[in-house]
């Protein structure tokens, strides 16, 4: 994570649109109908800000969301788990290792994943009793590691230092409503998972990619304010399916009934030679990008489709060649607003070139087994299988490189209309700036 | 298909004396992992997930003395 934060202040600090402020503390929200009131300490002293929009990404014990009256609610699982970062040299692979109830840790679960820069972070399962302080002692945390690494052939005779630990507890929990007027909740403190499954800051992500598109085309007056209704409803229900996957893992890991744990270790038993059962093994689903299924801005499909880029796919990418023979990838071809992928087709290809919503411009991508024009060549033919794809089909996505509709052979007005109703815009009416 | 309540068993004494059988010599924790093992290969057999809820709710019926 460190690097991943490291990243976005540079980048935050390259562009001209982003301030960041250190050392600034929101310690006072005042919500009004049409903008947000901050005030904030420094070591300066205070001062107030006003906002059209206050964007609350400020973690799971938000400031803003207790300013506000407001909680994050769910399910907290009484366990404790100790995570210790460990530096060695070893020529094992990168690869994550579970073991549920081993010897060397017996009745818990120890989780083994690599970090950057030869780290390996181990979790131990501790259990609701065990005392935090105690176990974040390094003469308790450098037996643990090593009754690991002796129990490991490859790991065995491994040097280590212990670079950093930490005892922590977690909870599956979420705000009822994203949106608050002019305040919208995003990351963690909109919503908080187990760690099982690189959730977190995935499901972070993907809010930020979600929301950006649409704040923006409001603040410009290209879309209704209404439009940001439909980031809180798109991002409450990913937060419900991370939540369902991460709560399942968890009681697959650390189960909370006597029958759980049975089937828990009937299916680990089994697992040794069944590969059916292999399939039941949970120690966390890693995040993938929410299917956005009953958004608002989905057009209903009214031709058939086979595949998974169903209205509210986050599109997926394919190998494809551009018309100057370079090699490249579909998803680098988007273009900033909205994208119809076409498959090649002339006809349906210029009718729908200029089309522009607002300000938001259609751009044309035409996908084609052989050269033709100026169409993208699907040398693997894995964007067409992958979108269904056939001659005159359009798939349109969103700039957020969701799909929000598809047809076999759209008029142009068809295409008009889906983007007005992913922005949004009710038929025929005009954003009110 | 709809789960089968029907009787549906080719030998329903000779499967009986086995599902004992296969229990014999294991203490109760053993005999009821056993079970547990025998319930998931049994579920991947049957693979429905809707066949699979109807036997679920059959099965915790079943076990009601009121219904």
């Amino acid at each position: 994570m460190t690097y991943v934060e490291g990243y976005l202040a540079e980048r935050a600090r390259a562009s001209p649109l982003i301030d960041l402020r250190w050392k600034n503390e929101v310690v006072a929200t005042e919500p009004h109908a049409d903008h947000v009131t901050l005030t904030i300490a420094t070591p300066d002293g205070e001062y107030r800000l006003e906002a059209g929009y206050l964007v609350a990404c400020d973690g799971s014990r938000s400031a803003v969301r207790r300013h506000l009256g407001l909680e994050s609610k769910g399910r907290t699982f009484r366990d404790r788990f100790l995570i210790a970062d460990v530096r060695m040299a070893h020529d094992a692979p990168a690869e994550r290792w579970f073991w549920f109830d081993p010897t060397f840790h017996p009745n818990q679960s120890v989780l083994l994943h690599r970090q950057p820069d030869g780290v390996s972070r181990i979790d131990f399962q501790l259990g609701w009793d065990a005392d935090p302080e105690e176990e974040k002692k390094p003469g308790n945390i450098i037996p643990r590691v090593k009754a690991l690494l002796a129990h490991s052939p490859v790991l065995k005779d491994s040097e280590f230092t212990l670079e950093w630990a930490s005892v922590y507890t977690f909870s599956c929990q979420r705000m009822e409503r994203f949106r608050h007027g002019r305040v919208l909740f995003a990351g963690d403190a909109a919503h908080g998972v187990s760690p099982f499954g690189a959730r977190g800051a995935n499901s972070g992500v993907q809010d930020a990619d979600n929301l950006g598109w649409k704040l923006a085309a409001v603040l410009r007056g290209q879309a209704p304010d209404a439009l940001l209704d439909t980031y809180a409803r798109e991002r409450e229900a990913a937060a419900d399916e991370n939540i369902r996957h991460s709560t399942r893992a968890t009681d697959f890991i650390t189960p909370k009934s006597a029958a759980s744990r049975l089937f828990r270790d009937a299916v680990l038993a089994l697992a040794r030679t069944q590969p059916f059962a292999r399939t039941l093994v949970n120690s966390g689903r890693l995040s993938t990008a929410t299917t956005l299924h009953g958004s608002p801005l989905n057009t209903p499909d009214g031709d058939t489709f086979d595949g998974a880029m169903v209205p509210g796919a986050a599109a997926a990418d394919a190998r494809v060649t551009r018309a100057d023979g370079r090699e490249d990838w579909l998803l680098r071809r988007l273009g900033g607003g909205f994208t119809a992928l076409v498959g090649a087709d002339p006809v349906v290809e210029d009718a729908l070139r200029g089309l522009d919503v607002n300000g938001f411009a259609l751009t044309v991508l035409a996908i084609s087994p052989a050269p033709a024009r100026d169409a993208l060549v699907d040398p693997d033919g894995a964007v067409a299988r992958r979108y269904d794809l056939r001659p005159g089909s359009v798939v349109l996505l969103r700039p957020d490189a969701h799909v929000c509709a598809r047809w076999r052979t759209p008029a142009r007005a068809q295409v008009e209309s889906a983007m007005r109703r992913a922005l949004a815009l009710a038929e025929g009416a005009l954003p009110c700036p | 298909m709809p789960l089968i309540t029907d009787p549906n068993l080719e030998s329903p004494d000779d499967f009986y004396e086995a599902l004992i059988a296969a229990h014999e010599g294991l203490d109760e924790a053993a005999s009821h992992a056993l079970n547990a093992r025998l319930v998931l290969v049994m579920a991947n057999h049957i693979g429905s997930l809707a066949v699979l809820r109807e036997a679920l709710a059959a099965a915790r019926a079943g076990g009601d003395e009121t219904g």
